[in-house]
């Protein structure tokens, strides 16, 4: 059984290859069901070979075939199967099928119904390759195949430039990251000789002493390119534009998985990143910073989407500070749910967007939920788990596992957890702002149309999983259920820096009592601030500094016109200002100096024949006058 | 055999040019039957060594032909296959059909000329890639280059005649360098041994001083990068490229620059590995001005097909980054990197060939939204333009990681000032793709997309390079030997001279 | 029999050859210069008659036949190509012929 798990990234591969060999030339419903159903099956297929990896749970690795065997470089098209891979696998698999079925009818108008699914099932073939690669190559292939997927399906409406703007920049951005991440990968064959991920890890361990230098360079590398993809600080300003795609594209991939895909690198190479504590400690400030910031951008955006984007960004900050900090399963907890509960949040929000006729600026919105009840509960579970509201939802769960495990990781600890209070604080503001002011007030604007099952289906799904996706592990104060880090412990083992970490009974008690009295406090504010009381709200508006400072947030703290002004700019400068090659000037100038050559000595042959004459005179008196005096 | 693979090319173009008169369609079917004749005798030769050279009994060199041409100066009729040029050969052979197809439609004039001139470069760079006397060698460095001034001044566009006398001037200058080199060595030579011979093993073992072989090795060396090309002498490119008709830019690209980088494999460094490699940190850093400079002057150009060609001199960059670091893992880089390159850039000048036939610009502010308009043929360039961008799982990257693994055991800062190029390369595929194919139509009307004959040879185009990015094993297995002969041979070489 | 001294001839074959000089560079009517070339050509021949008489050889007589034969062969292509010349530019001016002007 286990043998089929090549075929989990082969279906939805073969899928894409049908639809771009047919290049459009398919009908709608055929076009629904290879996109639709090569997912669908390798889904199915993911949960036997899942099936029979838990009957007997060792790491199982399958070679298709040998890629390159070059001087000892020998990567295979290999793929491996350990529960970190199995968890990834699940939810990428799954939460795509999800989100393949919802694309099916919210799709439906668009022209470009067969390049969509094309695009989407290379994607999910990206994705799966990128999760199960045996190899860092094959992982880089599927990293950046997720990428290009990302490129083209962000400038999916390709007519306004505007959004190929946006793709580019994303591209362009987490290419950068990826191009550290290169660097990593040579660093590390280099000295390691291999890239196959667990020889390379032992290896590692072996023969590079914790805080060597060689560890951290390969580290921080491939951290460059964790950064790049997952939208962390410095590389975050490209994920709010992304948002230019069609909604169901943001959900899948700048939500659920493939922006995750920096965790995952980290998870899967944090042997690596151990032996760097400074990189490791590098990734827990990164990602308490980036939350913060981006939780603070996301409170005063307007459109939709924007909100969610940042919200994104904030939340694989949560990851990164759990990596951070060691907390390996913590992050990959997170990750998980985070893929359910944000998956929704998108889905919902584009059937917000699409009945209202493609509007995105939530203050012409409210009062939706009586007209769109589906979509309001939908995005509320979402807005629950989000901002983790105790108890109920999955969100809590991971995020207090993260919290947790942050405070005890060391000296620094309870700063990285105070990030993390005060970044749910917000969370939970910015997101019952939000759906303060879209579902409730007067209503501003009539939806049209309606929704199908193929929409409401994957929203009611993902809804039980956002509520119910937690319980597979719960805290002692709760019953105790440890089955995920259980699963998890093998392939991730607890650093034992928090294994040994013990807080008193009694201050688990208060720590978890503010974890879980926070986002209510916050969704508390957001309700007093939009729909009890705005005037609190105008007035910090309207004051010179408050204006100042929104402005500020909502462009996202400057980053994009720093780097337009450092990097951008100065870049398209210097090549238009060269466009046309300054090298070339050298050699017309060799061609100008023959030419200017050329027309002195033509002077002399004015076609006179006495002027010839003249000249041979006096040349040949000048020689015989040399001959005899000289 | 190995003479017939060089004749049946020069005999073809003879035929060709007289079946002219036949009609039209004549000399074009009878080239593509020439080359696809030349292409199966060639891919027989390959089946019948492949597995030979897999398991190295058979030695290096799969076939060999030593015929005596003008005894009196020792110059031999000398030609050698081993995999290294069987691998470019079939690239040459390849992209002639290719070429020929894409010249189909576009070449109305003079067509038995034409098609003459396009066997007979072919037939040069073939020689090229088989020749082991180095006077035979030069010979065949010459051939291929006059034909090929014809097809760009006789068929180009706008400033042809401009650039053909530039590319003319720049090769054959450049040529000069390089028979004066030889001469030099051919002297040195007969003073030691007091044979006359051009032969290239005879050669080989010249014991020269430190500062001879410099000077000779720089000879060679400025000869081939300017045909690679290598910055500061990449400037007859754009423009060569540019003004060429669409066969003449896919032969250019795919197969001319090759013999320049064949040129530095074969010769330039197992021949002077001393000189080769103080001069080495020069020619890497070359190699990566190369890849960064060409690819910041893509992105600023405005003619769509200059684009495509300053992409050239940053490819090309790859290539001799890893020539310099000649360990085995850059060397298999480069061939690859040679192979993909052909295909992908090969393609890219043939969708520009196809836009101008429909929009009579190459101006790609005067495009704009073909997506809508020709999405068969905007799909495709996605494809070539990404490929073009190394990503992984085409060609293209194979070649660049190669290389620059390669590269980064003996000089890592070059590697990751070389890894650079791969965010450059992203900027000036996606802005071709943006200019040209996104963005709102300036016009409604449809334009005819790509027929069943340029779809056929893309298809092609897109399985080998997909095909070279997943399973490149034959490649490496082919090219292998070879380049670990010219290894030894350099290693000898420097063995002795210490 | 009185000889006149070598200087006399060589200085009037100077003077003969200076004033030929002069006027092919200064007469414009191509006939004219032609005549000049022959005045030349003569003075070069003085020069030889007065060295071969100083020192009593053949050799300067000798020289000045092959002088004469090839002024003679000189003044048939002249006149040949100064005909060509008037028929084509109508005009015995030779700076109008300037048509190999680079």
């Amino acid at each position: 059984m286990l043998a089929l798990l090549a075929l989990v990234p082969a279906l939805p591969l073969a899928g894409f290859a049908i639809l771009f060999a047919s290049a459009g030339s398919l009908p709608r419903r055929w076009i629904a069901a290879i996109g639709i159903g090569s997912v669908g099956i390798s889904t199915i297929l993911a949960f036997i070979v899942s099936a029979a990896f838990l009957a007997a749970p060792r790491p199982y690795r399958e070679v298709v075939w040998r890629w390159i065997a070059v001087a000892g470089f020998n990567p295979d098209i290999g793929f491996y199967l350990d529960a970190l891979s199995l968890v990834m696998m699940l939810v990428v698999s799954f939460v795509s099928f999800l989100i393949h079925l919802y694309s099916a009818e919210f799709m439906a108008e668009d022209e470009g119904y067969s390049r969509y699914f094309a695009y989407m099932n290379l994607f999910v073939a990206s994705m799966l390759v990128l999760v199960l690669a045996d190899n860092l190559l094959l992982l880089y292939l599927g990293w950046e195949g997720v990428g290009l997927c990302s490129y083209l399906l962000i400038g999916f409406w390709y007519r306004d430039p505007a959004n190929g703007l946006a793709a580019r920049k994303a591209f362009v951005v987490t290419r950068t990251g990826d191009t550290a991440m290169t660097i990593g990968l040579l660093v590390l064959f280099t000295h390691l000789g291999t890239l196959q991920i667990q020889p390379l890890m032992q290896r590692a361990a072996a023969s590079w002493p914790a805080g060597s230098g060689l560890a951290i360079a390969a580290a921080g590398l491939l951290l460059g390119g964790a950064l790049g993809k997952s939208a962390q600080l410095p590389l975050q300003t490209w994920l709010p534009d992304a948002m230019a795609g069609p909604t169901p594209v943001s959900a899948l991939i700048h939500a659920a998985t493939m922006v995750t895909a920096g965790v995952y690198l980290i998870a899967r190479t944090h042997v690596l990143f151990e032996l760097a504590p400074p990189v490791q400690a590098a990734v827990a400030v990164i990602g308490a910073l980036t939350l913060l910031l981006a939780s603070f951008s996301a409170l005063n955006q307007t459109d939709l989407k924007r909100i969610l984007a940042y919200s994104t960004i904030s939340q694989i900050g949560y990851m990164f500070l759990a990596l951070g900090v060691g907390a390996w399963t913590a992050a990959i907890f997170h990750l998980m749910t985070h893929a359910f509960f944000k998956a929704l949040l998108f889905l919902a929000a584009g059937v917000v967007i699409q009945r209202l006729h493609e509007e995105h600026d939530i203050l012409l919105m409210g009062g939706l939920w009586r007209r769109l009840p589906l979509a309001f509960w939908s995005f509320l579970i979402g807005s629950a788990a989000l901002a983790a509201l105790p108890f109920i939802d999955a969100g809590f769960y991971s995020k207090d596992l993260i919290l947790w495990d942050a405070w005890n990781s060391g000296p620094y600890g309870p700063w990285f957890w105070a990030a993390g209070i005060v970044g749910a604080f917000v969370t939970a503001i910015y997101i019952f702002r939000a759906v303060f002011v879209v579902f409730f007030g007067p209503v501003k604007a009539e939806p049209a149309g309606h929704i199908g099952y193929q929409v409401a289906i994957p929203l009611m799904v993902l809804s039980a999983l956002a509520l119910g996706g937690g319980f597979v592990e719960l805290p002692g104060y709760l019953g105790d259920v440890p089955a995920f880090s259980g699963l998890l412990s093998a392939a991730l083992p607890v650093p034992p820096a928090l294994r040994a970490a013990t807080a008193a009974p009694s201050l688990e008690g208060v720590l978890v009592g503010i974890g879980a009295v926070v986002p209510v406090l916050g969704a508390a504010v957001a309700f007093v601030t939009v729909l009890h009381r705005p005037v609190f709200v105008t007035r910090l508006v309207e004051a010179s500094a408050g204006v100042a400072l929104q402005r500020f947030w909502a462009a996202g703290w400057g980053f994009d016109w720093f780097y337009d002004r450092t990097l951008t700019r100065p870049f398209v400068w210097l090549a238009r200002l060269n466009r046309a090659d300054i090298v070339d000037a050298f050699y017309t100038g060799i061609a100008w100096l023959s030419e200017a050559g050329y027309r002195l000595l033509s002077r002399s042959q004015t076609g006179q024949v006495r002027w010839y004459a003249a000249g041979i005179a006096f040349g040949s008196a000048t020689l015989v006058i040399l001959a005899v005096f000289a | 055999m190995l003479l017939w693979v060089f004749l049946i090319l020069l005999i073809g173009g003879v035929v060709v040019w007289a079946a002219e008169r036949l009609g039209d369609a004549w000399p074009r079917w009878v080239s593509l039957v020439v080359l696809a004749v030349d292409l199966a005798l060639v891919l027989t030769l390959w089946a019948d060594h492949y597995g030979a050279v897999v398991v190295a009994a058979r030695g290096t060199w799969f076939a060999d032909l030593n015929l005596p041409w003008i005894p009196p100066l020792g110059i031999r009729f000398h030609l050698g296959l081993d995999g290294l040029s069987l691998v470019l050969i079939l690239l040459t052979l390849g992209l002639g059909i290719v070429s020929v197809a894409a010249s189909w439609s576009e070449i109305t004039e003079r067509i038995g000329f034409f098609h003459f001139n396009l066997l007979w470069t072919l037939a040069g760079a073939v020689g090229v890639f088989l020749a082991l006397d180095l006077f035979l060698f030069f010979f065949f460095w010459e051939l291929m280059l006059v034909p090929m001034y014809f097809l760009i001044a006789v068929w180009g566009h706008e400033r042809r005649v401009y650039a053909a006398i530039k590319f003319f001037l720049f090769t054959q200058g450049s040529g000069l360098l390089m028979f004066v080199a030889i001469l030099a060595l051919y002297f040195i030579n007969y003073r030691q041994t007091g044979t006359l011979t051009f032969d290239y093993f005879a050669l080989s073992h010249t014991r020269l001083g430190s500062a001879t072989e410099m000077w000779i090795m720089l000879g060679f060396f400025i000869a081939f990068v300017v045909k690679l090309p290598a910055v500061p002498f990449h400037t007859w490119l754009p423009d060569a490229h540019t003004e060429a008709p669409t066969a003449g830019s896919v032969i250019l690209a795919g197969v001319l620059l090759k013999t320049g980088a064949y040129g530095l494999l074969r010769f330039a460094v197992p021949l002077f590995p001393a000189a080769a490699f103080r001069f080495a940190p020069v020619a890497m850093a070359l190699g990566v001005i190369g890849i960064l400079y060409g690819a910041v002057l893509a992105y600023a150009q405005n003619d769509m097909k200059r684009l495509v060609a300053y992409t050239s001199v940053s490819h090309l960059g790859f290539v001799l980054l890893g020539i310099y670091a000649w360990n085995e893992l850059a060397l298999q880089g480069v061939v690859v990197q040679m192979l993909a390159h052909g295909l992908s850039t090969g393609a890219l000048f043939i969708l520009v060939g196809a836009l101008q036939e429909r929009l009579h610009t190459r101006d790609m502010r005067q495009m704009g939204g073909l997506w809508a308009r020709m999405p068969r043929l905007a799909a495709i360039a996605m494809f070539f333009a990404i490929a073009s961008l190394g990503l992984p799982g085409l060609g293209n990257f194979v070649g660049e990681f190669l290389v620059l693994l390669g590269a980064f055991r003996h000089a890592a800062g070059f590697a990751i000032a070389g890894a650079v190029g791969l965010v450059t390369s992203t900027i000036y595929a996606l802005i071709l793709v943006q200019r040209a194919f996104h963005g709102e139509p300036r016009d409604a009307s449809p334009l005819p997309d790509f027929s069943a004959r340029h779809m056929t040879v893309m298809a092609a185009m897109i399985v080998t390079l997909v095909w070279l990015g997943f399973y490149p094993q034959p490649v490496f297995d082919t090219a292998g030997p070879g380049l670990g002969n010219l290894q030894q041979l350099a290693a000898g070489r420097s063995a002795a001279a210490r | 029999m009185s000889v006149v001294p070598m200087q006399y001839g060589l200085l009037l074959a100077a003077v003969l050859f200076a004033l030929g000089t002069l006027g092919v560079l200064m007469r414009r009517n191509i006939i004219f210069m032609l005549m000049s070339i022959e005045i030349m050509l003569n003075a070069a021949g003085l020069a030889f008659i007065a060295a071969g008489s100083r020192w009593g050889q053949a050799d300067g007589q000798i020289m000045f036949i092959l002088i004469l034969a090839l002024a003679a062969a000189e003044v048939s292509v002249g006149l040949a190509l100064i005909l060509q010349l008037y028929r084509r530019l109508a005009t015995l001016d030779a700076d109008v012929a300037s048509r190999m002007r680079g």
